[in-house]
């Protein structure tokens, strides 16, 4: 017991003077050049010229309007510059085209897979009579589908994409990102077909068994082969935030995986603690930065200012993969762990409000006075949103770790609201975002139905609040029930119904959402749609001199 | 336009190595200061090793999935009212001994089965619940598993494991044989029986757990 407590204390305390150390230094402008860096993703005289290729051009002239309240000129950006940003997005297009397709067909297998489970929880006698769709194998290929699947492919192009963009050159080793993505797919595939067949490996997150779990380990590690040999090439001196993110991602996950991975190493009660470790990392180490990095990305681009503090996301950046990193244990409280464990993982998930402080200050302080954009940038909708919902979950998830409140949430629904609030909410809403500013790039090509994207974002963000407005409290009736003696085990069931078929509706609208999205996303694929003289294609330069043809009339 | 590197400037090396570091932290203190520590639990005396066919069960078990809705934890009476409803005593480290992989699950849509064999001995439920659970427990929400069964028009042949269902469930002239799978099934159900009592447990600290 003293060794423990020790080591409790001393990681606290470790904690805590790295932290104000960190906070002094900053105070003492310790950090050099942060504007200089915060500046770096954009070109010279771009800044205060808004950016959104899912935009039609009227929408454009709006979001600018919004933001800088009048109408740049064109000429003033340098032609070198936007040849370089037009050599790196060529140099990407084909691998991210092919991940974001991918990404995309993996998000109607989930979806679909998704509801099915849903609807069986309410309907038990469903489609009971083949094996391979009973609740507990369809869950697990959803969970998988979207977790490997969609939202992994679809953070894979937007980090390929982004990468060059960042670095101002061209992406180096595309073939071994095609090659990673490739295998990827693949393992993906062969994984939900295993689980269908009923070989699992049976932990939650590492389904797929472990000579699959091969081929995305390789898979992911050549993905991120053209991210060092860019590195070596880069023409910028700043490394911007999104670098750091992307970089420590694509490092993160291949050892997350393999770790968690290696067969006949991990034993009984070592393995739950392992499980978790790697459920909550593949979280905060994979899917955070990688929706973090685009966000970063995305947010000062869309609305021509540079971010709010280069320091802050400095601060959010370390103090995330710190915290996040230890806060796995919270699951696991009450079971037959070290007892030193669970408390590490409540006070670090507590913790993780630093870095949840620092991202949400850093994204919305660029924001703020510029909500009214959120109406004419598509993108900007989507990535807004999912910025918030970020720190809703983040927050959400350091109160339910708190002792009191999981003792309520713990086994019960509450849990799968949340988990569907960061990786939803958060992360698939940025995805969304992301894949509307970047496909017109890839493609060359404007969205061709642009109210299609409005559906799709009204369908998804009605269907997920209804999913998990409903979802949460059924689970929060769940555990109190649960934790009442003198009911039978049976009323924790009964009271969740209604609730679980609420969810269902909010489930059938997020897949509507989805075919939706997938629709319009193939249709851009085969070039649907009148070729417009749009902001899409033709970049900043073109776009500023048709709206000043368009200045004083009603487009 | 820019100043000389600062100290804090991040560059690649930084972000590996500060990565790397932090992340084998976070690795030793959940994953191998658990493993140093749990290494040498030794299975209580009244825990035996599962047999051939509890083991081919319990791979059926994880092929179907029951850990997404049943967990194999009871939980201490500080936690939650787990022995009230009387799914055994806190579990330890060493009743795991034998479980790799482990099924400690996170949800309990369905309730605790780490003691259903002590609780339910009988085969005969267990079959036919889960040939169809509402046909015992009224409300339930668990799936029906007619793909362990074979659903036969006539009689069983010899050797044959007929399902003794309550009245009302099947039509008239069937029989419900368990397939294999059903059987092993039920044979590691029946195992789970985890109340001898835990007295050699020095990894987590101990309340009265009785």
């Amino acid at each position: 017991m003293d060794f423990t407590a020790t080591l409790l204390l001393a990681t606290f305390i470790l904690s805590l003077i790295a932290l104000f150390l960190y906070i002094w230094s900053m105070s003492m402008g310790m950090f050099g050049d942060s504007a200089g860096a915060a500046l770096t993703i954009f070109n010279e005289n771009e800044v205060g010229l808004v950016d959104d290729p899912a935009a039609t051009i009227a929408q454009l002239r709006e979001l600018q309007e919004t933001v800088t309240g009048d109408i740049p000129l064109s000429e003033e950006l340098i032609k070198d510059d936007l040849r370089a940003r037009a050599e790196a997005d060529q140099s990407t297009s084909l691998v991210v085209g092919i991940c974001l397709t991918l990404a995309v067909i993996w998000l109607l297998f989930a979806s679909v897979a998704g509801l099915i489970s849903s609807i069986k929880l309410h309907e038990p006698d469903w489609l009971t009579q083949y094996d391979w769709l009973t609740f507990g194998r369809i869950r697990p290929i959803h969970l998988n589908l979207v977790a490997y699947g969609w939202c992994s492919l679809a953070g894979i192009g937007v980090s390929l994409w982004l990468i060059p963009r960042l670095l101002k050159t061209h992406l180096v080793g595309v073939k071994y990102a095609i090659a990673g993505g490739a295998l990827w797919t693949l393992g993906v595939f062969l994984g939900a077909v295993s689980i269908a067949l009923g070989y699992s490996d049976g932990l939650e997150w590492l389904e797929f068994p472990w000579q699959i779990d091969v081929l995305l380990v390789i898979g992911g590690g050549l993905v991120g082969l053209p991210l060092w040999l860019t590195l070596l090439k880069r023409k910028v001196k700043h490394l911007y935030v999104s670098v750091w993110y992307i970089a420590a991602g694509l490092l993160w996950f291949p050892v997350l995986f393999l770790i968690a991975n290696i067969p006949y190493l991990h034993f009984g009660v070592e393995q739950a603690t392992m499980n978790w470790w790697f459920g909550h990392n593949v979280l905060g180490l994979w899917f955070t930065p990688i929706g973090l990095a685009s966000a970063y990305y995305l947010i000062p681009k869309i609305l021509g200012k540079p971010i709010y503090s280069y320091n802050l996301s400095l601060l959010g950046f370390w103090s995330l993969a710190f915290f996040y990193s230890q806060v796995g244990g919270h699951h696991l409280i009450g079971g037959p762990v070290p007892s030193w464990l669970i408390t590490m993982s409540i006070v670090q998930s507590v913790m993780m409000i630093i870095p949840v402080f620092a991202v949400t200050v850093n994204l919305h302080m660029t924001v703020l006075g510029n909500f009214k954009a959120l109406v004419h940038s598509p993108t900007l909708r989507f990535i807004v949103l999912g910025t918030m919902l970020y720190t809703a979950a983040s927050i959400q998830g350091s109160v339910e770790a708190l002792r009191s409140v999981n003792t309520i949430t713990h086994f019960t629904h509450f849990t799968v609201a949340h988990a569907h609030l960061g990786l939803y909410g958060f992360f698939s809403m940025v995805m969304f975002g992301a894949i509307y500013f970047i496909m017109p790039r890839v493609m060359n090509w404007e969205w061709p139905y642009p109210n299609l994207i409005s559906l799709h974002f009204w369908l998804v963000f009605i269907g997920f609040l209804v999913y998990f407005v409903w979802l949460s409290i059924g689970g929060w009736l769940q555990g109190l029930a649960m934790l009442n003696p003198d009911e039978p085990f049976m009323k924790s069931v009964a009271i969740t119904l209604p609730y679980l078929e609420a969810r269902s509706i909010g489930g059938a609208l997020m897949t509507i959402g989805h075919f939706i999205f997938a629709f319009h996303f193939f249709a851009m694929g085969w070039k649907f749609g009148p070729k417009r003289l749009g902001a899409t294609l033709i970049g900043s330069s073109l776009t500023n001199k048709i709206w000043s043809q368009f200045e004083g009339k009603n487009v | 336009m820019f100043k000389n590197k600062s100290f804090w400037e991040m560059d690649e090396l930084r972000i590996i190595v500060g990565a790397m570091v932090i992340l084998a932290f976070a690795t030793g203190l959940l994953v191998v200061l658990p493993y140093l520590l749990l290494e040498d639990v030794q299975a209580p005396e009244g825990l035996k090793p599962y047999s051939k066919e509890q083991l081919a069960g319990r791979q059926v078990y994880i092929a179907n999935g029951c850990v997404y809705c049943h967990s194999q934890q009871p939980r201490d009476p500080a936690q939650g009212p787990d022995q009230k409803r009387g799914w055994g005593r806190a579990s330890i480290a060493g009743d795991y001994k034998y479980d790799t992989p482990h099924l400690l699950g996170t949800m309990r849509t369905g309730p605790d089965l780490f003691n259903i064999g002590a609780r339910q001995p009988s085969k005969d439920w267990h079959l036919g619940h889960l040939y169809q659970p509402r046909a015992y427990t009224p409300g339930s929400i668990m799936p029906a598993y007619p793909f362990l069964f074979e659903n036969r028009v006539g009689l069983a042949k010899e050797g044959e494991e007929v399902v003794n269902l309550p009245a009302g469930v099947i039509q008239d002239g069937h029989v419900i044989i368990a397939k294999p799978e059903a059987i092993y099934l039920v044979q590691y159900l029946q195992s789970l029986n985890h109340t001898y009592p835990a007295l050699n447990s020095d990894i987590r600290e101990k309340r009265d757990s009785n």
